[in-house]
């Protein structure tokens, strides 16, 4: 792997992707929404609800959680209990949502865009291997939805520490498990989902099949790590760690097959077959 | 392998199909290193697919290619390093500048900032490089195409179709480069149906049709191979008068193409033609003996080969 060419490549795709506001505008925001209003709304509504059937409901899914985690949850009224389950808890899965949602719309469109607009027919005259143009579009689509991972968890830090931390008397966001989910669970997660979507981006004739066919991809992936982040918070640290790893193991040989899986003619906008 | 080497490109025997079409139907020819080879044909004759296979960037499904010595399938990233292509439609990133798309091509083939710079300055594309490509016009993304293909001085360039919709300027300024860069012993593959633009650069000429080789060799030979009879255009004040041409000593074809093209077997025929013509009251307007252009060469091969059928 020659990383300058590589990084030439990642280069070109971001800074290609920064110019075009059509595209990243709606990605930023759908992180608002996300991270900031709708978390915002939630805690701010809880915080400010008088005692209501609502808030019974949402202390009686507290009260389900198991024991140790409702040793964790802090606060002296049941109100304060009930937003701190909510941001600790229950909003983890927005951690993985958002970034996968961010990276697959950028990876469907990275191969089979470059053979839309004609771009794909000098790459495959360069001397690049399809393996380095594979790993460089890989990256190139995980950074913005990473990126815009992690600007939104430290914004749903900001709104969860500001809503939930004044009612508690401390700043306590991120914990542990945030913090391991964030940096050591969603990126191979999103590795995983890019390593496939790039695979259906050679092999489709043009970007709306690409965004169509990803969805089948991105889906099943969002479910399973929703499950997985879900879990992790309830879990030792260890567990999440362990999760981590392998999640990490298989993306990896996902990517080594990744690497092969790409036809250089794919590049050229005709299919080997036709 | 000696023979090889002195070969930039060899097809031998090359196969290339794409489910029921048959691109490529055993495509036998060299390009001799630092001449430049013109490769003829109507669309779909398989230039583009001669193209893709010389970089690696096609798989052909039987026979064997070299490139500089090496096989385009196993050697892939060597040849793409040592060649330089301009496609039919150069496509770039267009909402990048063009010293973006230019610096970008520099790192793939680890040519430095300078080299692009001079690329640039070379196809006087450089006073526009801090604008985005996308307003460029064709001829300003053909130049571009050009210094971005030579930027790293290839040992062959591959020119698909290089000077179609240019405007004269840009048509010559591809002209120029495939002069400058046979001169400095580059290898130059040009494919083209616009065979004017290949008169007088071409060191070999290809007409390929169905994805086969129906003719090659240097220009002369060619022309005195299928054109071997001398043709003169004649034109006069009364046209009509003109039938009379084809009862004349030493007329092998009349035809009327708006003036008169007469095949003659031999080119001392026409002072009496002239005499002839003036004596029966025809008053020539336009005697023109005509210097075969690769036009006419091409023509002429495809109507030879089509007979031949």
């Amino acid at each position: 792997m020659r990383w300058t060419m590589i990084k030439a490549v990642i280069r070109i795709d971001l800074y290609r992707l920064f110019k075009t506001k059509d595209y990243w505008i709606p990605l930023v925001i759908l992180s608002g929404i996300f991270f900031v209003l709708l978390p915002g709304v939630l805690l701010g509504s809880l915080g400010l609800a008088q005692p209501s059937p609502i808030l019974g409901q949402i202390g009686e899914i507290v009260g389900t959680l198991p024991d140790a985690i409702q040793r964790n949850i802090q606060g002296d009224d049941p109100m304060t209990r009930a937003s701190y389950a909510v941001a600790v808890y229950l909003l983890a899965p927005i951690a993985i949502v958002v970034p996968l949602t961010i990276s697959s719309a950028v990876g469907a469109n990275s191969i089979v865009g470059e053979r839309e607009r004609g771009t794909g027919e000098y790459l495959a005259h360069s001397p690049l291997t399809v393996g380095e143009i594979y790993i460089a579009k890989l990256i190139a689509s995980l950074i913005p939805g990473y990126l815009a991972g992690i600007v939104g968890f430290a914004m749903y830090s900001v709104v969860v520490n500001i809503i939930v931390g004044s009612q508690i008397g401390r700043w306590f966001f991120p914990t542990a498990g945030w913090l391991l989910l964030v940096l050591w669970v969603i990126p191979p997660f999103i590795a995983i989902a890019l390593a496939l979507i790039l695979r259906l981006s050679a092999q489709v004739r043009s970007a709306a099949s690409a965004h169509q066919a990803s969805s089948l991809v991105t889906l099943p992936v969002i479910l399973m790590s929703y499950a997985v982040a879900s879990g992790l918070l309830y879990s030792p640290v260890i567990s999440a760690a362990v999760a981590g790893l392998i999640a990490w193991v298989v993306a990896i040989l996902l990517l080594v097959s990744g690497t092969k899986s790409i036809k250089r003619e794919r590049l050229l906008g005709v299919s080997a077959d036709t | 392998m000696k023979d090889r080497m002195s070969h930039a490109i060899s097809f031998s025997s090359v196969r290339k199909t794409f489910g029921e079409v048959t691109a490529l139907d055993g495509l036998d020819f060299v390009a001799p290193s630092g001449a430049v080879t013109v490769l003829l044909g109507p669309n779909g004759a398989g230039k583009t697919t001669t193209v893709r296979l010389t970089t690696g960037a096609m798989i052909h499904d039987s026979g064997e290619i070299r490139v500089l010595g090496l096989d385009p399938l196993t050697d892939g990233d060597e040849v793409r390093a040592r060649v330089g292509v301009v496609p039919p439609k150069p496509a770039f990133y267009d909402q990048l500048s063009g010293w973006e798309n230019l610096k970008f091509a520099a790192t793939i083939f680890k040519a430095d900032e300078a080299q692009a710079r001079e690329a640039a300055v070379r196809f006087a594309i450089d006073d526009v490089l801090d604008q985005d490509v996308g307003g460029y016009s064709t001829g300003m993304r053909t130049r571009l195409a050009l210094a971005r293909a030579v930027l790293h001085d290839p040992e062959v360039l591959l020119l698909d179709e290089p000077t179609a919709g240019l405007d004269p300027e840009s048509a010559r300024a591809v002209l120029d480069l495939i002069s400058e860069m046979a001169e400095r012993g580059r290898t130059i593959v040009m494919c083209t149906h616009l065979l004017h633009e290949a008169e007088g650069i071409a060191d070999q000429v290809i007409l390929i049709e169905d994805g086969q080789v129906r003719a090659s060799g240097d220009p002369k030979t060619l022309v005195d191979q299928y054109m071997a009879d001398p043709t003169v255009i004649i034109d006069a004040e009364d046209r009509t008068m003109l039938r009379i041409i084809a009862e004349l000593d030493g007329v092998l074809s009349v035809r009327d193409e708006g003036a008169f093209r007469v095949v003659l077997d031999s080119t001392d025929r026409i002072p009496d033609i002239v005499v002839e013509l003036v004596k029966r009251g025809v008053r020539p307007t336009r005697i023109d003996p005509l210097r075969p252009t690769l036009e006419d060469l091409y023509f002429e091969m495809q109507r030879a080969h089509r007979e031949a059928r």
